[in-house]
């Protein structure tokens, strides 16, 4: 019998783009495994960041990162515990591409009792030509995972 | 119109509300901007679109990025004599605090103006301005390596 219960996927893990800011953007869960999520922004009008482009704002790409990177510790640690973030640094490799919708997968590399450290790569077509990569560390909470 | 011209109008209207409109998803996260000397000021009025955790009820360290990110941006395009919109290289943001569901003022000092890059630091804060909520920094490229076009 397996020692650890932890659930393939985090049940729970269909919330995290159920927040108020995530649901305006549009955030949809792609896929989850292991420590890894993928979350998927669609390209919409309203995220527009130069419109002489049609690229989308950066500050959408950091919405999504941050999402995914709380998302992929959700995943790790498998419970409902909450966490906030601590920092956020996205490196942006390229403009994505006009009318584009992006991924972004994370990877919760590191999961200490208090502290989460992750990885992220956001892309459009291909993830070894990447948008943007990003590496966070959130700090656990003892609370819930507030589900509506 | 292109971004010389279309900021050389606002500036010349002191339309400075009028950089909302050029950005969408300025608009949509609700930033409004002010100006303060030469400087804009942006704030973000509390609207339940930005909340990320409805049981504090905290804003979205996303929409927290996104409204600093963007604080930024407005920045250089007021103060700049930018031919295209200033592109995020790197940005990189500490959280300090929650960010509460009021008011948020987010203002950028450019430590360092390249001729192709900017190096800002920015701050966002609530209701004391020596309390900020967040401080991040970030690099902007200001102009591509695209030839400039001469008019004959």
């Amino acid at each position: 019998m397996m020692k650890n219960s932890k659930p393939a996927v985090n049940p729970l893990l269909c919330k995290v783009n159920q927040t108020p800011h995530a649901t305006i953007l549009k955030l949809e869960l792609v896929s989850a495994k292991d420590n890894t999520v993928t979350l998927k922004l669609p390209f919409s009008e309203h995220i527009i960041g130069d419109p002489f482009k049609r690229l989308i704002h950066g500050g959408a790409i950091s919405t999504l990162m941050d999402t995914v990177c709380g998302a992929a510790v959700f995943q790790a640690q498998g419970t409902s515990q909450s966490m906030a973030t601590l920092d956020l640094r996205v490196d942006h490799m390229k403009p994505g591409e006009p009318d584009a919708d992006v991924y972004a997968i994370a990877d919760c590399y590191r999961l200490t009792n208090t502290v989460a450290f992750i990885r992220a790569t956001a892309y459009t077509n291909d993830i070894n030509d990447p948008i943007a990569t990003a590496v966070a560390s959130f700090m656990r909470s003892n609370a819930e995972f507030p589900v509506k | 119109m292109d971004l010389f011209n279309k900021i050389s109008e606002l500036k010349a209207n002191n339309d400075y509300e009028g950089l909302v409109e050029l950005v969408p998803y300025a608009k949509t996260i609700g930033v409004e901007t002010s100006l303060v000397g030469d400087n804009i000021i942006s704030s973000l009025p509390y609207i339940e679109n930005n909340i990320g955790n409805y049981m504090i009820p905290a804003l979205h360290g996303g929409a927290v990025a996104g409204f600093m990110e963007n604080a930024a941006v407005f920045h250089l395009m007021w103060t700049g004599k930018l031919k295209q919109m200033p592109k995020v290289i790197d940005f990189s943001i500490d959280y300090l605090r929650t960010g509460h569901a009021t008011t948020s003022y987010s203002q950028c000092d450019i430590i360092r103006l390249g001729r192709r890059v900017a190096l800002c630091n920015i701050k966002v804060w609530q209701d004391d301005i020596d309390k900020p909520f967040a401080l991040a920094r970030g690099h902007f490229l200001l102009s591509s390596n695209e030839p400039f076009e001469i008019n004959t």
